[in-house]
């Protein structure tokens, strides 16, 4: 009998795939719910940015356990498509993959790039410059001309449209990641059963909403910075 | 119909290969695939050049030896049917058909479209057979109740001809349609559950040691298969491999 753990095994792998995915499915979730109160109430996004921003859980539990499951989300991802690159060392003339498989499921490491891509801007957009406030310049008031800092912060980098547009482009790679990869995940966990096709319909909504979400929001922030 | 041909020529594994173009002329509707390519061959041999080499054996869609990729699909542009049923009047006059051996590093090519699928034989040794005592006594398999809808969903996985199209089809050259139909019509029925456990665990790690590929839940096997073999036997295996290898041993 094989000896080998789990997470040795490729069925394994894809487990900890899933596992991570659903994790980050979760926090994006969390992340466009807060980002939605900038557009309706910007002293309660003030309120909560502050409270994510310097609760102790929030920022020495939630936050490292975040940042592992993008990495290993990444990193478990190359590993992948590198051993299935070897698995196919002489390619095919002719390949017709749209016979048969979505340009989403085939293309998941091109999607993925591009959110990688996008996250090492969103970081030093955002996290950077707030890590060097808080943990570096020592400032954990968040507070900038006698006010909260967050939504000003917010609003001078949307100012911008090619950023807004950048933005809305790799949402929308994110959508074509997040339809595959909701179902996706799921099946390899095994639960390809009665709830599956209920499952995977949710899927749909979730891929178009949330990143919907977050481009609205964008274009939105966008739009009062004219004003 | 007047077509041009394609074909993937290989003289040994050693050879690098290449694409060769033939033109065949009054090729019928009704001839099957593998008819248009013994009309090739005849016509090879008569120029005194070499046939090409492809597997073949029943010709009835149910040996599984008949491969090919056919215009970047396994089994060509039909649903549900092998190589051997398909038939030129799925093309016209005038077409450009690519045929190519089914490409994996884990099926390595012997000669021309011809490749050892014999890595799917070492999976099946690995685990995909029922221990039976020939003691004398063995109970009929006839009293031990089955529901009927477990029984139907064993034989539709019992169905796999192991023909290799799902690992054509894969872009990960993946195995895992093939494995899981085998690791299923054991799982599901009570004889195959008392070895359940291991033989899970073994199937895939030989099918890990073979080189093919991860599964990417594409869903590209399923649709080439020519049997139909369904997804949620991949579920099922990824269901019995992680319960096996999360089970305490005692």
């Amino acid at each position: 009998m094989s000896k080998s753990g789990l997470f040795k095994s490729s069925i394994g792998r894809k487990l900890a795939m899933a596992l991570s995915a659903l994790f980050l499915m979760i926090f994006l979730l969390q992340h466009l719910v807060i980002n939605i109160t900038a557009i309706i109430s910007p002293d309660t996004f003030n309120e909560l940015s502050h409270f994510m921003g310097t609760n102790p859980l929030v920022q020495f539990v939630a936050q490292p356990i975040l940042i592992f499951a993008v990495v290993f989300h990444f990193i478990m991802g190359f590993v992948l498509e590198i051993k299935n690159r070897a698995a196919r060392p002489i390619s095919y003339n002719k390949f017709n993959g749209a016979a048969n498989s979505t340009w989403m499921s085939r293309n998941m490491i091109i999607s993925g790039l591009v959110i990688l891509a996008f996250l090492a801007l969103h970081f030093v957009d955002f996290w950077f410059p707030e890590i060097n406030t808080k943990y570096i310049v020592g400032d954990m008031s968040g507070m900038h001309d006698g006010g909260f800092r967050y939504y000003e912060e917010l609003l001078h980098k949307f100012a911008n449209p090619v950023r807004v547009g950048v933005y809305v482009l790799a949402f929308i790679l994110l959508a074509l990641h997040l339809m595959h990869g909701f179902g996706s995940a799921f099946q390899s966990m095994g639960q390809n059963n009665k709830y599956i096709d209920g499952l995977k319909k949710f899927g749909v909504i979730y891929s178009v909403a949330v990143p919907l979400g977050f481009i609205l929001i964008a274009i939105s922030l966008y739009v009062t910075t004219l004003n | 119909m007047n077509l041009t041909l394609k074909i993937w020529r290989q003289q040994n594994s050693n050879d690098k290969g290449k694409m060769v173009d033939y033109q065949i002329s009054d090729v019928s509707g009704d001839m099957s695939f593998l008819e248009m390519l013994d009309v090739l061959n005849e016509d090879l041999i008569t120029k005194d050049d070499t046939p090409v080499s492809f597997d073949h054996d029943c010709r009835e869609g149910i040996c599984g030896m008949c491969s090919l990729q056919i215009n970047g699909e396994p089994h060509g542009p039909d649903k549900g049917v092998t190589t051997c049923q398909l038939h030129m009047r799925s093309f016209k006059d005038g077409d450009t058909i690519y045929i190519e051996p089914f490409r994996a590093k884990a099926f390595p090519i012997i000669k021309d479209l011809v490749v050892d699928r014999s890595a799917f034989d070492r999976i099946q040794q690995s685990g995909a057979y029922v221990s039976v005592n020939t003691s004398g006594n063995t109970q009929d398999a006839n009293n031990i109740p089955v529901p009927k809808e477990d029984a139907d969903m064993a034989f539709d996985a019992a169905t796999c001809i192991g023909c290799g199209a799902c690992v054509a089809a894969c872009k990960n050259s993946s195995a895992m349609l093939f494995v899981s139909a085998k690791v299923s019509q054991f799982a599901l029925l009570p004889q195959g559950k008392v070895e359940g456990k291991k033989r899970v665990q073994d199937m895939v790690a030989q099918m890990d040691a073979e080189g093919f590929g991860n599964c990417s839940n594409t869903g590209a096997c399923e649709a080439e298969c020519p049997k139909g073999i369904s997804l949620e036997n991949i579920a099922r295996m990824n269901r019995e491999l992680i319960s096996a290898k999360l089970a305490v041993k005692h």
